[in-house]
């Protein structure tokens, strides 16, 4: 080996390969990461230093609230006696009024668990659209849903969620015979014969009101962070596709599509999401035919939906305009046509490149639910402010109802990021 | 070189174009093209960049549209009827200089998407044909691979794969070895020799002279949006008539 330093000996040829060495300590293991980390440099040393100063300030403020926080109690006057002078949340509150912030305060108590329940099955039915190595068996729980979810939260006769799937049913039936000939025809057919069997259909739900009933419940009278859950829920199942659709339309080659989609999008684009509920609230009523009543929830449903498509379009055309030409071009040299090429090429990458879009605006419409309050329905933020805040119970207990609200707000949005995430990982087979 | 034997060219007519234009805007991109192809036929167009040569192929499938003129592909007119330019898409199999491969897709979901839904094959059989494609272009065990896990010569010869998946009677090549490193040129053209060998009707656009002299049984050479030149490969390479192809040939051939 040593004779490879002799200038002699120029052509050299290795014969045995060096083992392999443990780095040395200070380039392994804790040390190291410290180093690197948190004390590179003198500034940085100093840096840490109080940065950890001030999570311990911070901690030793916050721990003792929470851990000396009173639980058991009627009153704010009851919690303070308790606490006699000490540091701590008086979280009492959250149990005493738990029903009411979860619930509001409308909803029959003897009926409670229709709500749980009907959100126990939201996680069955949204599994099997979020993870694709479940078993497919389960989208027909998906599939009924929607109508079983409306007959739980507002009752009445189970012969209404039955009629309404019942015409969606002989509208998709329609739809697929139809959809042969041209995409169109089959749309426009589906859609005439799902509202036919819905109007058939109403005779027998007009003679049949009592039968397996369950206590009906009017809209005004759901609140707390349920009204949250059916807002946020229903709004964006329902904003993806129109979105998707609006996304496309303002891709058209056909002018008039092209131009009402643009007009669409920018207009609502343009305009504050309060003012729509205001417009939900009071205005909209005009635009339906005289002598109907539409819920407020319906109201408020159509609007936020129309709210969030459009930035949800705007996003899906971000994604539609990050693809190559070439993609297009590759779909039309192969014979597919344009609902094809769409389905199968376009849209399952230009929605994964979107992915982060779309989730920032449902985690977004997600919060921006709670504006209802504005419009004096009763959700989280609304209960808090309205009936709870204002008892003489409760008057001044800000930081546990606000935390409270808070941390219900954050777990279902960090739920949400860290989906995306781990969809977006799943998905990535570019491998760049 | 002289043609092998079972490159036969037969009388019937795949390719009818007649005066034939095209503008993006207002600038003139093709001018007067008139061209007819016979099945069989192996037709290499060269010539400078921006000449129109890609923007000609691409007319025949209808990726680009021509204002004037009259193109007929396998006895179907292109017009704007998007049933006819489906049909005939469905019959002229495409490779770009890009491969356009689905990124989104394995290989072989690749090549029996077009089948599936365009033919409406049968799944299994639809796989059973990509497999033996997939076999003829060498690569049948990247399978289940996606595109960006293959080299660029791999992935053109699983865009080659992808096309003949649809059984198509003309192939059309838009410069499919420009994007490519020297070592990867060879496969692919040995997989395109391979298909002409077998009588495929092709139209290629190339800067490989070697290919177009091997294989091709007619060059053609465009300028400015015309056909300048064509002629036999041999004549067209040794004696050729033109002044501007003459400037090309030493340019391309000089060094």
């Amino acid at each position: 080996m040593s004779d490879q330093h002799t200038p002699a000996a120029v052509a050299y040829v290795r014969t045995e390969t060096l083992p392999e060495l443990p780095p040395p300590a200070s380039e392994a293991g804790l040390v190291k990461w410290l180093r690197e980390n948190l004390f590179s440099s003198i500034p940085n040393s100093i840096l840490t230093i109080l940065s950890l100063w001030a999570i311990y300030v911070i901690l030793s403020g916050v721990i003792p609230w929470i851990t000396n926080g009173i639980w058991d109690a009627s009153n704010i006057r009851e919690c303070r006696e308790l606490l006699n002078g000490a540091s701590g949340g008086c979280f009492a509150v959250i149990a005493e009024r738990w029903p009411q912030l979860v619930f509001g305060i409308a909803y029959p108590q003897d009926a409670y668990w229709r709500p749980s329940l009907a959100f126990v099955l939201l996680l069955v039915a949204v599994a099997p659209v979020l993870f694709s190595n479940l078993p497919r068996m389960l989208l027909a729980v998906t599939l009924v849903y929607p109508f079983l979810a409306y007959w739980l939260l507002w009752g009445g006769s189970i012969f209404i969620p039955i009629t309404a799937f019942g015409g969606a049913a002989i509208g998709y039936m329609v739809y697929t015979r139809l959809v042969a000939q041209s995409f169109a025809m089959g749309l426009l057919g589906g859609v005439v014969a799902a509202l036919l069997a819905w109007w058939v259909f109403g005779f027998i739900t007009d003679n049949t009101r009592g039968v397996l009933a369950l206590e009906a419940v009017a809209s005004r009278d759901m609140g707390g962070f349920m009204l949250n859950m059916i807002l946020g829920t229903v709004c964006v199942s329902l904003s993806l596709p129109i979105g998707i659709v609006l996304a496309l339309g303002r891709q058209s080659d056909m002018l008039i599509i092209k131009w009402i989609c643009v007009v669409f999008i920018e207009f609502i684009r343009g305009v504050p999401l309060i003012t729509l509920l205001f417009v939900a609230s009071v205005v909209l009523a005009y635009f339906f035919p005289p002598g109907t009543t539409q819920d407020l929830i319906l109201r408020v449903i159509i609007m936020i939906t129309l709210f969030s498509s459009a930035y949800i379009a705007e996003v899906i055309r971000g994604g539609l305009a990050a693809l190559p030409r070439g993609q297009y071009e590759a779909g039309d040299s192969l014979g597919l046509d344009y609902a094809q090429a769409m389905r199968l090429i376009i849209l399952p990458q230009a929605l994964k490149i979107s992915i982060p879009g779309i989730v920032n605006v449902a985690v977004g419409l997600f919060k921006d639910t709670t504006l209802v309050s504005v419009i004096s329905m009763f959700d989280l933020v609304g209960m808090i402010r309205g009936p709870i805040l204002a008892s003489t119970d409760w008057s001044g207990v800000y930081w546990e109802l606000w935390g409270f609200a808070a941390l219900l707000f954050f777990i279902v949005c960090y739920s949400i990021s860290q989906y995306s995430q781990w969809l977006e990982r799943k998905l990535a087979t570019d491998h760049r | 070189m002289t043609q092998p034997a079972a490159m036969t060219i037969s009388d019937e007519v795949a390719i009818d174009i007649t005066g034939m234009n095209k503008w993006y805007g207002s600038f003139h991109v093709l001018r007067d093209i008139n061209l007819t192809v016979q099945r069989g036929e192996r037709i290499v167009i060269c010539g400078p960049s921006g000449s129109g040569k890609s923007t000609l192929i691409r007319c025949i499938n209808r990726l680009e549209e021509h204002q004037k003129g009259k193109i007929v592909v396998d006895g179907i007119e292109l017009t704007s009827d998007l049933k006819n330019i489906d049909k005939i898409r469905s019959e002229v199999g495409m490779c770009f200089q890009h491969f356009n491969l689905f990124p989104h897709l394995t290989i072989l979901e690749n090549c029996t998407l077009a089948p599936i839904w365009v033919r409406k094959t049968p799944k299994r059989e639809a796989e059973q044909t990509a497999m033996h494609f997939l076999e003829k272009v060498k690569i049948p065990e990247q399978a289940d691979k996606y595109p960006g896990q293959l080299s660029g010569g791999q992935q053109q010869r699983v865009a080659i794969a992808r096309s003949l998946c649809m059984k198509p009677r003309i192939m059309l090549f838009d410069e499919p070895t420009s994007a490519l490193d020297p070592e990867m040129i060879k496969e692919v053209l040995d997989t395109m020799i391979e298909l002409a060998e077998e009588g495929m009707t092709m139209l290629c656009v190339t800067h490989e002279m070697g290919f177009a002299r091997q294989v091709a049984n007619r060059v053609i050479f465009m300028d400015q949006g015309q056909i300048v030149e064509q002629n036999e490969p041999e004549a067209f390479f040794n004696n050729p008539k033109s002044d501007r192809t003459k400037l090309f040939l030493s340019q391309i051939l000089g060094h």
